[in-house]
């Protein structure tokens, strides 16, 4: 076994002298620091002694002597390079960051994340202003959509999320119907159970749940494609070309989304009045052709209205987003996975938002 | 003192002695390495000796498996077939998880995109392998190491709150390079330092290699493709070819033999501007 860190001192008129024995290193230091602290002043570091001294050890006896004013002795020419690299100051070196009281903090992040909203706002405003601008330039220079990219994304947007949108809406009718029944049967009303599924899914749930799937499956994928492509300069690279990007990303996605969302909310509409109607069926003996025929009386064409013209804004909210989002990656791939998430986030957020107000309009409208 | 702080340093003290590296002349000794991935042979009979205290520079053409020999010493890639010794311990052999914290805590390791933790700051992550090794610093200890370490790469003061996104290139590869340093290591891996740095500040990090490597006696295992970093800072060169070393000396002796590879590197332009550079350059 080799000598541990040690030393060893003798009490002077002007304070203690330190003789260091062993080795002053990292993994022989042992309790040395917090012995050398308890140490009344110290006068003298006596280094001859030692058999090795690594960075740290070094470092000890360099703040020994800026604290105590000791001078030292003995020091072997490895440990004297090794004090001369480290006897600069080092006060001015920084390690933590400073530190405010907990409520200064808390205020901060609060007014912090307040204006980040403020400013993500106007500039998904900003930014749909700008696709509109394009979109007028690309109209009045005569050129074309890009239709074939738009349909590739009719594809990846639309068709591709038939099946889980499909699912979602039906379990979801199923379970209106049921819940709707549990609370009805108390009255004797179940049969307004088809009442509640076939307004609440062409009106409100069919489309709400579609887009918060579009702008999870496909806002999402907007982002973190454009995104991608910001980090590999491909937009730069489209831009020197003189290919705008706005017309060959952005406007194809928003596109898709803005004329895929009327269809898909549609679809997942019917697809809840199918799990709404199977339930019913059976689990309240009502035959399907009963289930048809009343939703033909108690829904009004007004509800369908409100889906096609709430479905378009809806479809536009989430290209936008997705789209801005994926745009404002600066610099590295982790900002690629936080674009991504708050395109989703500010997608749905901006969704339910703008569907209440669609809610009360319609109502002061009186298209109850 | 409480008997557990003494049952602790006592074991820290074991764990230092269970790797000497001051005893050793030759730091890593590597026979008949070979390294495999499906049918693609990387290393094949490979044979190298690093001596303590020496900056040995490892170069190579693209593909020849580099990184691959770094990542097999450091035990991050287990070789299909040969023996690698570092200061008399292999890894492969060492079946107790106890005894290869005791030889790991001797290298330090600089990645070539730094690798720094990203959640953590420049000086939380040169703490990070002192608070695995050594529970029971203090952290005012812990807070001055990482200070002066940052002070030794060349750092500026501000830097050691700083996350690794906040940092230009050059002030990543130099916060690794802290990192790998935490420990005081006897031995120093550098993977592709001058990598992606301009001419200056590659120059300048090869003086602070140089230089730190002559303060704190180190024994350095440098890969690198510059030919400036080759001339500045290496005592002696490895060229990997051939999925061997086909020769290791100083670059004098290297430029004696007539292997075409080595005569290619050495002697086409950019080896010429590199040698004529350096002239004047101490060696050492």
């Amino acid at each position: 076994m080799v000598a541990r860190a040690d030393f060893e001192h003798s009490d002077c008129a002007d304070g203690a002298e330190v003789r260091f024995t062993g080795r002053l290193t990292l993994a022989r230091l042992g309790d040395v620091p917090a012995r050398l602290d308890a140490l009344g002043p110290i006068a003298t570091l006596d280094l001859s002694a030692l058999e090795r001294i690594d960075t740290v050890g070094a470092w000890i006896v360099t703040r020994t002597v800026n604290e105590h004013g000791a001078k030292v002795v003995g020091a072997s020419e490895e440990a004297q390079r090794l004090l001369d690299a480290l006897a600069s100051d080092k006060s001015e070196y920084r390690v933590h960051r400073d530190r405010r009281p907990a409520w200064a903090r808390m205020l901060e992040q609060v007014g912090t994340a307040s204006v980040a909203i403020w400013h993500e706002l106007l500039g998904i405003v900003g930014f749909f202003g700008a696709m509109i601008v394009a979109l007028g330039t690309q109209i009045r220079a005569r050129r074309r959509l890009r239709w074939n990219a738009v349909v590739t994304r009719f594809q990846t947007v639309g068709v591709d999320a038939l099946p889980i949108i499909g699912l979602m809406s039906f379990l979801i009718g199923i379970v209106i119907a049921q819940q709707g029944a549990v609370q009805l049967e108390q009255f004797g009303l179940e049969v307004f159970t088809i009442n509640l599924v076939g307004r609440a899914s062409i009106r409100e749930l069919g489309l709400l749940m579609t887009a918060i799937m579009v702008a999870g499956r496909s806002g999402s994928a907007f982002a973190a494609q454009i995104g991608t492509m910001k980090l590999t300069e491909e937009i730069d690279a489209m831009r020197t070309i003189g290919v705008s990007p706005m017309e060959a990303i952005v406007l194809p996605r928003v596109a898709a989304s803005t004329i895929t969302m009327p269809l898909l909310g549609f679809y997942a509409s019917l697809c809840a009045i199918a799990g709404g109607g199977a339930f019913v069926w059976i689990g309240l003996d009502i035959p399907p052709l009963t289930y048809i025929q009343r939703l033909r009386e108690i829904i009004p064409m007004t509800d369908f209205y409100i889906m096609l013209i709430k479905a378009p804004v809806f479809g536009i909210l989430i290209g936008v987003t997705g789209c801005y989002e994926g745009m404002q990656v600066r610099q590295n791939a982790e900002e690629v996975g936080q674009r991504t998430t708050s395109a989703v986030v500010a997608a749905i957020f901006l969704v339910i938002v703008l569907d209440a107000m669609f809610a009360v309009f319609f109502s002061s409208l009186g298209w109850n | 003192m409480s008997e557990e702080i003494e049952q602790e340093i006592k074991e820290e003290l074991a764990a230092a002695d269970a790797v000497r590296p001051e005893k050793f002349e030759t730091a890593i000794c590597i026979r008949g390495l070979k390294n495999q991935f499906g049918d693609a042979v990387v290393h094949e009979d490979l044979d190298l000796d690093v001596r303590s205290g020496e900056i040995l520079g490892v170069v190579g053409g693209s593909g020849t498996g580099k990184s691959v020999l770094m990542r097999s010493i450091i035990g991050l890639q287990t070789p299909t077939a040969g023996e690698i010794e570092v200061y008399g311990k292999t890894l492969d052999t060492i079946a107790d998880e106890e005894e290869s914290r005791d030889l790991r805590r001797r290298w330090g390791v600089m990645f070539q995109g730094g690798a720094l933790f990203s959640t953590l700051s420049v000086a939380e992550n040169i703490q990070v392998p002192l608070r695995e090794y050594y529970p029971r610093l203090d952290q005012r200890l812990l807070d001055e190491i990482a200070a002066y370490k940052v002070a030794m790469v060349g750092l500026p003061p501000d830097a050691g709150p700083k996350y690794p996104a906040e940092l230009s290139g050059g002030m990543v590869k130099r916060a690794g390079l802290a990192r790998a340093l935490a420990l005081d290591p006897a031995l120093l891996f550098l993977d592709e330092p001058t990598a992606g740095l301009d001419p200056i500040g590659a120059a300048k990090f090869d003086e602070l290699i140089r230089e730190l490597a002559d303060t704190m006696g180190l024994t350095v295992f440098l890969i690198t493709h510059d030919l400036d970093s080759l001339y500045a800072t290496c005592d002696r060169v490895a060229v990997l070819a051939e999925k061997k070393v086909i020769a290791v000396g100083t670059i004098p002796e290297l430029l004696a033999t007539e292997h075409p590879w080595i005569q290619d590197y050495f002697n086409g332009p950019r080896g010429r501007a590199a040698a004529s550079g350096n002239q004047t350059a101490k060696p050492r």
